[in-house]
């Protein structure tokens, strides 16, 4: 009897383990989606939806500066800041295009790579890096 | 809707697509209407129409070997194929092909850096290396060599220096199919074939000497259709220690002409970059007697005008890279030069800075010059930075809120250097508006050179670009494309031709180029024909049609 509720522990024991270990494992995975979400946003879509100043003194970047005179303040200008953007949403925007933003073809940005971006950006909003 | 390449039936279109799925992996083969779409040209006059230029399906090579077995089935099935590298050549077209049903050979996963060698300055690419990516290569890495990009970064090296892109620094760079060092192209037998002196086996210098021996038929493959390249050699601009800056302007409209001539005398002896030329006038655009003087071309009137506002007609901005001594040398010389023909010019010293320059200073707002003056140099570019911030002009503005450039076209003509014919090609390119589209007001006497090119200057009609801004129905379009066909034949009949355009307008610009019966088209066909006799490359691309296709030159909503 003793043994059976032993091995019943030792069993919950290693229930709590590897749940442990699937939820760290899950959250190991996604920082890493986050993480490489953040080095495709830097490099295919911060050079318009960026928090960087443009040239010749202009305050924001084109496609932010889009954004700011679309929204007038009701939604943030900055990509980053915004939680409404579901993965869908952004699948759509970049490969359809909207206004003078061209369509991304998946040899510029893969599926899953849209959904690393996404992924990032709901990290940032959540997290206001 | 699925569409199917012209003259392929649906059997043998389906076979090409089961072998360009075994070379490339069937995940590359694209068919779907879907992710067929951003492989449209995103700005086309023909978006949404039945005639639009559209692929039929796209496939992406990831090697050299992989593009040979695409070549290889097109022929066998006789499927037109059209090439792009980073497809973002926006305003000529994207990554659109000529002709409507070809299957698009999309080389953006070939984007390896291969070689930077900051000795000899050379890089050797692949087809889907972007401005972008090559900075952050050379960034990374720490190597003391620039690179001259495009305005918008996101396009490739290779793929603009095959559509005579230009840049913005000296002039043996700025010209970026001239700054081919050599390349590697996969002939439309899909045969590999090398340029200069990697044609042979063993070279240590591909990148040093382009010529190797013999014709060098590197030039054949810009803005033409005989190959795929597949790695392009260039030469790149060692980072100069210092970068300097200057204005001069000068007083009278007839000035021009002593400017150009100084401006030309220090391009030539590669002692500047890219000159910026404009005109102070153009502020003074609101005041109604000025505006009738420079509709009507007044210039007695125009400089009465400009002097009562104390204002120069004409400035240049002037750059130096060297060292701080040199460039300040340099600057020097060439107010001596200015001030020797027009001595009540005045020259105003601008930035003087260490380089590599930081962020901050490409974006700073700070501009040395005095009112009424002001630099509209945009330094990211000066210093091969590669950046979006040009992507504004087609999008949402604070000036333009609630309309966007829908038809983003690129339309510049080749006119002599010198003051005299762009002072002439101004008033011919206003006559131009004026028989294309009676009524409209145009002021072109304020129209100033581009010295992308620095052997030559590009004249911008402007007009026709932005008309349509605020016209984007599809009749606006359709209204806009017989515009710019007009423009253009207008242009060649005033003696200019036009130095690159979208595919819907190559076969219009090719026609330009018409000496002796059309002999240079006649000569490019006939190699065409002899190296693709199956017209299986980019058939139409730089208007030069294939044997299998050639009727439908000019087919396209004529």
């Amino acid at each position: 009897m003793k043994t059976a509720i032993l091995f019943k522990k030792l069993l919950g024991a290693m229930f709590a383990v590897a749940l442990l270990a699937g939820a760290q494992a899950a959250a190991a995975q996604d920082a890493a989606t986050v993480a490489s979400g953040k080095v495709l946003f830097t490099r295919l879509c911060a050079a318009c939806h960026g928090a960087d100043r443009s040239d010749q003194g202009r305050a924001m970047l084109p496609g932010t500066d889009a954004l700011r005179i679309k929204y007038k303040g009701q939604l943030p200008a900055l990509l980053e800041q915004r939680t409404d953007l579901t993965p869908d949403v952004i699948r759509t925007f970049v490969r359809r295009g909207t206004w003078s933003m061209p369509p991304f073809r998946k040899t510029e940005i893969s599926d899953a790579g849209i959904d690393a971006v996404s992924a990032y950006i709901a990290d940032a909003a959540r997290t206001k890096r | 809707m699925a569409i199917l390449p012209p003259g392929v039936s649906a059997a043998n279109f389906a076979k090409a697509l089961k072998e360009f799925e075994a070379a490339v992996g069937k995940e590359w083969v694209i068919t779907d209407p879907d992710e067929i779409h951003p492989y449209r040209d995103y700005f086309s006059i023909l978006k949404d129409q039945d005639d639009e230029l559209v692929p039929s399906a796209a496939v992406c090579p990831d090697s050299v070997e992989q593009v040979q077995a695409v070549v290889r089935a097109a022929n066998k099935y006789k499927v037109p194929l059209y090439a792009i590298s980073t497809g973002k050549n926006f305003a000529y077209g994207g990554p659109a092909p000529n002709l409507r049903g070809s299957v698009t050979v999309d080389l953006k996963r070939m984007n390896r850096v291969l070689e930077v060698d900051e000795k000899r300055n050379t890089a050797l690419v692949e087809p889907g290396v972007s401005y972008m990516d090559m900075y952050r290569h050379i960034q990374e890495r720490g190597l003391k060599v620039m690179i001259d990009t495009a305005d918008v970064g996101w396009g490739g090296l290779m793929g603009n220096a095959l559509d005579r892109g230009i840049g913005y620094t000296l002039g043996p760079y700025r010209d970026h199919s001239n700054a081919c060092t050599g390349m590697e192209v996969v002939l439309p037998n899909g045969e590999l074939m090398r340029t200069g002196m990697g044609a042979m086996p063993g070279s240590t210098s591909w990148q040093d000497y382009k010529y190797g021996f013999g014709p060098d038929p590197s030039g054949l493959f810009a803005q033409g259709n005989y190959g795929i390249v597949v790695k392009m050699g260039f030469r790149l601009m060692p980072m100069p220690e210092h970068w300097r800056t200057g204005l001069i302007t000068v007083p009278r409209r007839r000035d021009f002409i002593a400017l150009v001539d100084m401006v030309n005398y220090l391009t030539d002896l590669f002692v500047i970059g890219e000159p910026i030329y404009s005109s102070p006038l153009n502020g003074l655009l609101g005041d109604a007697a000025f505006r009738r003087a420079a509709l009507d071309f007044n210039e007695a009137e125009m400089d009465r005008i400009a002097a009562a506002n104390g204002r120069h007609s004409w400035q240049v901005e002037l750059q130096f890279y060297g060292s701080e001594r040199t460039t300040l040398a340099n600057w020097e010389w060439a107010t001596e030069l200015i001030l020797r023909t027009v001595p009540d010019a005045h020259c105003f010293a601008g930035d003087s800075l260490r380089m590599p320059v930081t962020t901050a200073q490409i974006e700073a707002a700070e501009r040395p010059y005095p009112a009424p003056y002001s630099s509209v140099m945009r330094r990211n570019v000066m210093h091969g930075v590669p950046k979006l911030y040009m992507w504004r002009s087609p999008g949402r503005t604070d000036e333009s809120p609630e309309t966007w450039n829908e038809t983003h076209i690129g339309l510049f003509s080749v006119v002599g250097r010198s003051g005299e014919a762009v002072l002439k090609a101004q008033k011919d390119f206003q006559d131009i508006v004026k028989r294309t589209r009676p009524g409209a007001e145009f002021v072109a006497s304020l129209t100033t050179p581009l010295q992308w090119n620095p052997n030559t200057f590009f004249l911008g009609n402007s007009f026709f670009g932005t008309a349509t801004r605020n016209d984007n129905s599809p009749e606006g379009k359709i209204r806009q494309l017989k515009e710019l066909r007009e423009v253009l034949k207008l242009n060649a009949e005033a003696g200019y031709g036009d130095y690159r355009a979208p595919p819907l307008l190559q076969d219009d610009v090719a026609d330009q180029y018409s000496f002796n019966n059309h002999a240079l088209r006649r000569f490019n066909e006939t190699v065409k024909d002899a190296i693709d006799p199956n017209g299986i490359l980019s058939p139409g691309r730089g208007g030069i049609w294939p044997k299998a296709h050639r009727s439908r030159r000019g087919a396209v909503r004529k």
